[in-house]
C-alpha cells in the first residue's frame, strides 16, 4: 500500500558463528584474488579451418554452441569443509538426520550419518540446523531490473519490438544491484534471469551465480544453456494494442511466423557450416537465437498463465520441432498437469500469487501440490526479488495448501521444489539442487527448519565457498552502490 | 467421470452447505468455545480456556466459565484460540482484478490533489471473491485505504469481513486521513518542501473555513485551498480527533511529518516507514504508530533506502507502537494475499520482535490506534465474537485457521479458489459443484 515502488503490477510493463573457524580475512581475500585471478581477455574458440577465400571472421559466422561472451567464473579459494551434526534435506531422498557432509575443492565429496574429515578442513557444527542444497530461482530479474528502480535501471524487456530473440538479457546486467547480496542471504545460490514478458519472444535469459564480481561474465554459470524467454497471453496484446499482434491470435500468429523464418534460417547455416561452400549466409542474431532453440542448444521458458493456452503452446512447439522446457507462473497448470506430465514439460509456478489480471484470476494455493501429484516437475519460483528471498517460505505455503486439500507433501518432496527441479528446469540438474556426492557444494545451513517462519538462512555456500555468514556482518557483501547510500543498523555505511 | 463428495477440506467441523449467508437464529445463539490455549491479547495466555460468545458478542473469557446447557460447544482441546487478525492496509474490495480499471474503486480523481472527502469504503465490492480467502486464513478484520498518492488521498475506515452490504461491514469510518509527503508530483508540487507548503496551507484554510463558516457560506472569504466538503472531511483531523496516516518511508520525510503533527496539535500515523527504525525514539517520544511490514529488505527507490526486515523489532524495542501490515511490494498483499498478514508478523518475529508483540501487532494495536478496541482486536466480554482457532501457532505454516468466527457466525461454503481446487482434483475434471458435507 505504501509502497512507492509498483511497477510489478504497473499495467504494461512487469516486470517488471564459526568465526573461529574462518578467519574473517579468508573470505576478503578469497573475493579479491577472484577478480584478480579473472582473466582479461574472453578465451575465443579456436577458428574453424580455412578453406575458402570467403572465410569470415567468427563474429560472421553463425555456429551453433557458439560463445561470444564466455564465463569467467572462478571459484573462489576455500577450505575443505565438514558440516556435521546436522539434519540433511538432500532433494535426492529421506532426510538424514544428524549426518554430516563433507566438502573438498568445491565438490560434495561424502554424504551420510558420519563423514571422514579431510585434512585442514573446517568444520562447522550443525546441532539443531538443517543443511539444504543452494536454493534455484528460475525466475528472476534481478540485475536487469535494477534497485533502486529507475528509468535508467530499467533494462528487463526491450518493448520495441514484439519479438526479440535477438536481445541477451546478460547485456543488462548490473553486477552492482544491490539486489544481489540480498538473494544470497535467502540462500539463493544460483538464479536465472530472464528478459520481461512484454514480447512474444522476449530474449535469451542467463543462469547466474550469486556472486560477487565486476561483469556479468564473472557471475555466469560455466557451461549453462541459454534460455528462451517467451510469453502467452495478455501482455504482449496489450504492450504491442496499436501496432500488433492486439489478441491472442495475433500473438500465435506471431510465434508460428517466428519460427518459419527460423527454421529456413537453421537449414541454410547447418548446410554451409557442414560444406563451407560459396558465400556464407547472412547472419541474424534473432534467428540465431531461435535456430539454436531447434537444434535443442536452448531451453524455453514459457510465462503463460491459462491451461488452454499451454495447450496451444505445445501444439506450436510440436509443430516446429522444438521442447518447452517450462511454463512459467502458470497459474492454471493444476488444469492441465497430466499434460504438462506427459510432455516432460515443467512449471515454474507461484504460490499464492493470482488475482491481478484476467489470466491470472484462477489462481490457487494447491496449484504446486496438484501439479506435483500429477508429475509435473514443479519449481516454486519468485518473479520478485523480495519474495526470492524466501523461497523456502513459499514453498512451505505450497506444501500447507497439498497438505490442506488432502495432497500429502512431505519436506522431503517440498525441498525440491526450490532445489533440483528448478535445476532440471535450467538443464543443471547433474552439478546442482541435490546434496549428492560430486555435485557442486552450493549449500545452505539453516538456523532450523528450513519451512518455519522463525527459520533464517545462517551461511551459504557456493563452489564450497562460503560467500555469506550471517554471524559475520563484517563480512557481508555489500555492492558498490551500497556503500554510502545504504544505511544498516550496524552503522555500517562506509 | 466419478466425483467423490467426500471432500478433504479438513477445517474440523463438517457442515451442510447452505451458502454463506445463515439465517439469524444461528448468530443468535450462545457458542462455547472450550479447551483451547485461548490469547485474549489484551490480558494473559490462558490454559484450558474458554471463549463464550453470545448473540454475537464474548460475554466471557478465562479458565472454569459456567457453561449455559443451550450453548452449541467447539472443543478447542489441543488448539490455540485468538482474536481474529487485523490487517490494516488493503484494498480488499476495492480493486478485484488489477489490470481491470472497472473493477478498481480504490483511487479518486482528486482534482486539486485533495480527495479528503472520499469515503472509499462506500465503494468496496461486497461480493469480492476475496474477502471469503482472506477470512478463512484467519483475517476478520481490514482497514480499506484510499490510493492515488495524493497530497489527501481520502479516508480509511475499518471493516469486518461479514457478508453484507459495506454498511453492516463498516466498524468505524473514517479511522484515519490518508495523505503523503513523500512524493511531490503526485501531490500536484515540484519538491518535497512544497508539498509541505501545500500541505500546512490545507491545514490553515481548514482551520480558516471553520473560523468563517457563515462567511464561507455567503462567499465573503478569501479562496481555500480545497473545495467545500474536502474541508469539512478535514475538520476533524485539524482538531486532533482524527488522525493523519502519513505515507513516508525516508527518514527525514518521516521527521517532517512529526513536526507537521507537533506545529498542528495533529494526531499523526506514519505508513510504510522503511527508514522509521532510524528515528525510533523519536517517534516513540512523539506517542507516533507505524504501520510496516517486516518482509522488505530492498533499496527499491531513493526513499526506501533505508529498507530493512528489523525495522517493525528495532521500533517496538524503542517503544513505539507497531502495526504490522504486508510490505513486501508486489501488490498481491493488499488485495489476493491479504490473507499473508501472519507471514508478515512471523517474518517480523524472525527479524527481532517477540511472539506477543507480533500478535498483538496484527490485533490490539490497530484496534487501539484506529479508536475500536473497544469493539474489535482482543478476547474480552464486550467485544465483538472475532475468533480464530488454530490448530498451531498461527504465524507457522503448517498451522491452518480450523473455525473462523466473525461476530459470532463461521462461513463454511467453499470460496472460489476452494471451488477450484475441489473441481480439478482429478483430470479431467468434474463440472459438477462439489459442496461441504
Amino acid at each position: 500500500m505504501f509502497s512507492v515502488d509498483r511497477a510489478h503490477r504497473a499495467p504494461a510493463m512487469n516486470f517488471a558463528g564459526e568465526l573461529k573457524l574462518m578467519k574473517s580475512s579468508v573470505v576478503l581475500i578469497a573475493l579479491v584474488s577472484a577478480w584478480a585471478c579473472a582473466p582479461a581477455r574472453s578465451t575465443r574458440a579456436p577458428s574453424p579451418k580455412a578453406d575458402s577465400t570467403q572465410t569470415p571472421g567468427l563474429g560472421g559466422r553463425s555456429l551453433p554452441n557458439a560463445d561470444p561472451f564466455p564465463s569467467t567464473y572462478v571459484r573462489f579459494p576455500s577450505a575443505p569443509t565438514v558440516i556435521r551434526n546436522v539434519n540433511i534435506l538432500t532433494a535426492a531422498g529421506p532426510m538424514i538426520s544428524n549426518g554430516a557432509v563433507s566438502v573438498v575443492d568445491g565438490k560434495i565429496v561424502a554424504v551420510g550419518a558420519s563423514v571422514e574429515v579431510p585434512a585442514g578442513a573446517v568444520v562447522v557444527d550443525g546441532t539443531g540446523k538443517y543443511l539444504t542444497p543452494g536454493l534455484i530461482d528460475t525466475h528472476s530479474h534481478v540485475g536487469a531490473g535494477g534497485a533502486p528502480g529507475t528509468q535508467a535501471n530499467s533494462d528487463v524487456n526491450e518493448g520495441t519490438n514484439p519479438s526479440t530473440p535477438y536481445v541477451w538479457v546478460e547485456h543488462s546486467v548490473w553486477p552492482q544491484d544491490p539486489q544481489l547480496p540480498r538473494e544470497l542471504s535467502g540462500g539463493v545460490t544460483t538464479l536465472q534471469v530472464l528478459p520481461g514478458s512484454a514480447n512474444l519472444i522476449g530474449g535469451r535469459s542467463s543462469v547466474l551465480k550469486v556472486v560477487p564480481a565486476r561483469t556479468v561474465q564473472q557471475m555466469k554459470f560455466p557451461g549453462a544453456k541459454y534460455g528462451l524467454k517467451m510469453a502467452c497471453g495478455e501482455n504482449p496484446k496489450r504492450v504491442y494494442a496499436a501496432r500488433g499482434p492486439s489478441t491472442r491470435m495475433g500473438n500465435v500468429a506471431g510465434y508460428r511466423a517466428a519460427w518459419v523464418t527460423a527454421e529456413v534460417y537453421r537449414r541454410r547455416w547447418d548446410k554451409w557450416n557442414k560444406e563451407s561452400k560459396g558465400d556464407p549466409p547472412v547472419r541474424d542474431l534473432g534467428m540465431e537465437t531461435l535456430a539454436e532453440v531447434l537444434r535443442g542448444n536452448i531451453l524455453v521458458h514459457n510465462h503463460c498463465y491459462r491451461a488452454d493456452e499451454m495447450a496451444q503452446m505445445i501444439d506450436i512447439a510440436r509443430e516446429f520441432g522444438y521442447k518447452i522446457r517450462a511454463f512459467h507462473h502458470g497459474v492454471e497448470v493444476y488444469k492441465v498437469a497430466d499434460i504438462l506430465a506427459r510432455e516432460q514439460i515443467g512449471g515454474s509456478l507461484w504460490a499464492d500469487w493470482g488475482s491481478f489480471k484476467m489470466e491470472a484470476l484462477d489462481g490457487i494455493k494447491a496449484n504446486v501440490a496438484l501439479s506435483d501429484r500429477a508429475g509435473v516437475r514443479v519449481a516454486v519460483h519468485s518473479d520478485d526479488a523480495s519474495g526470492s528471498q524466501r523461497l523456502t517460505q513459499e514453498a512451505a505455503k505450497a506444501m500447507a495448501a497439498g497438505n490442506l486439500a488432502g495432497i500429502p507433501v512431505s519436506a522431503e518432496q517440498a525441498i525440491k521444489w526450490v532445489t533440483i527441479n528448478p535445476a532440471w528446469q535450467l538443464g543443471l540438474d547433474d552439478r546442482i539442487g541435490s546434496i549428492e556426492t560430486g555435485k557442486n557444494a552450493d549449500l545452505v545451513l539453516w538456523s532450523g527448519d528450513p519451512f518455519s517462519i522463525y527459520t533464517r538462512p545462517e551461511k551459504v555456500w557456493i563452489d564450497g565457498a562460503m560467500l555469506y555468514n550471517r554471524a559475520d556482518p563484517r563480512q557481508r557483501w555489500r555492492t558498490d552502490f551500497e556503500l554510502g547510500f545504504v544505511p544498516t543498523p550496524e552503522g555500517m555505511n562506509r | 467421470m466419478k466425483y467423490s463428495s467426500r471432500l478433504n477440506v479438513t477445517r474440523g467441523l463438517v457442515v451442510c452447505a447452505i451458502g454463506s449467508v445463515l439465517p439469524d437464529a444461528i448468530a443468535a445463539q450462545t457458542i462455547a468455545i472450550t479447551g483451547g490455549k485461548v490469547y485474549p491479547v489484551s490480558s494473559a495466555p490462558i490454559d484450558n480456556g474458554t471463549v463464550l460468545i453470545r448473540d454475537g458478542k464474548i460475554v466471557a473469557v478465562g479458565a472454569g466459565i459456567a457453561i449455559p446447557a443451550n450453548a452449541k460447544r467447539i472443543d478447542a482441546t489441543g488448539k490455540w484460540v485468538t482474536p481474529g487478525l487485523i490487517n490494516s492496509a488493503t484494498q480488499l474490495g476495492l480493486v478485484e482484478v488489477g489490470q481491470i480499471a472497472n473493477t478498481r474503486d480504490d483511487a479518486a480523481r482528486g482534482e486539486d490533489n485533495i480527495a479528503a472527502a472520499f469515503t472509499v469504503w462506500e465503494g468496496v465490492n461486497t461480493q469480492s471473491v476475496l474477502i471469503a480467502p482472506a477470512r478463512r486464513e484467519g483475517v476478520t478484520n481490514i482497514v480499506v485505504l484510499p490510493s492515488g498518492n495524493h497530497l489527501v488521498s481520502g479516508q480509511a475506515a475499518l471493516l469486518t469481513l461479514v457478508d453484507g452490504m459495506a454498511s453492516d461491514m463498516v466498524v468505524r469510518a473514517p479511522v484515519a486521513m490518508v495523505a503523503q509527503v513523500q512524493a511531490p508530483q503526485a501531490a500536484g508540487t515540484g519538491a518535497r518542501a512544497e508539498l509541505l507548503v501545500k500541505l500546512r496551507e490545507l491545514i490553515e484554510d481548514t482551520r480558516a473555513f471553520v473560523r468563517n463558516r457563515a462567511a464561507y457560506e455567503r462567499a465573503a472569504t478569501r479562496d481555500f485551498a480545497a473545495s467545500r466538503l474536502d474541508l469539512q472531511a478535514m475538520i476533524p483531523v485539524v482538531e486532533g480527533r482524527l488522525p493523519l496516516l502519513v505515507t513516508a518511508d525516508k527518514a527525514n520525510d518521516i521527521d517532517a511529518a512529526l513536526r507537521i503533527g507537533r506545529e498542528n496539535n495533529i494526531k499523526i500515523i506514519i505508513g510504510g516507514g522503511a527508514e522509521a527504525w532510524m528515528l525510533a525514539d523519536r517517534l516513540a517520544a512523539a506517542r507516533v504508530p507505524v504501520l510496516t511490514g517486516a518482509m522488505n529488505n530492498i533499496p527499491g527507490s531513493f526513499t526506501t533506502l533505508g529498507q530493512i526486515q528489523e525495522n517493525a523489532g528495532l521500533l517496538r524495542r524503542a517503544g513505539v507502537q507497531v502495526i504490522v501490515i504486508g510490505n513486501s511490494g508486489n501488490g498481491d498483499e493488499e488485495t489476493f494475499n491479504v490473507r499473508n498478514i501472519k507471514q508478515e508478523a512471523g517474518n517480523a518475529i524472525a527479524y527481532g520482535m517477540s511472539w506477543n508483540d507480533a500478535l498483538r501487532a496484527v490485533t490490539l494495536t490497530p484496534a487501539e490506534v484506529f479508536g475500536v478496541a473497544d469493539k474489535i482486536g482482543s478476547l474480552r466480554a464486550g467485544r465483538d465474537g472475532n475468533v480464530v482457532i488454530w490448530s498451531g501457532d498461527p504465524f507457522e505454516f503448517t498451522s491452518n485457521a480450523e473455525r473462523v468466527l466473525v461476530r459470532g457466525r463461521e462461513y463454511p461454503a467453499l470460496n472460489r479458489q476452494e471451488l477450484l481446487t475441489e473441481r480439478y482434483k482429478q483430470l479431467p475434471p468434474n463440472p459438477a459443484m462439489p459442496i461441504r458435507r
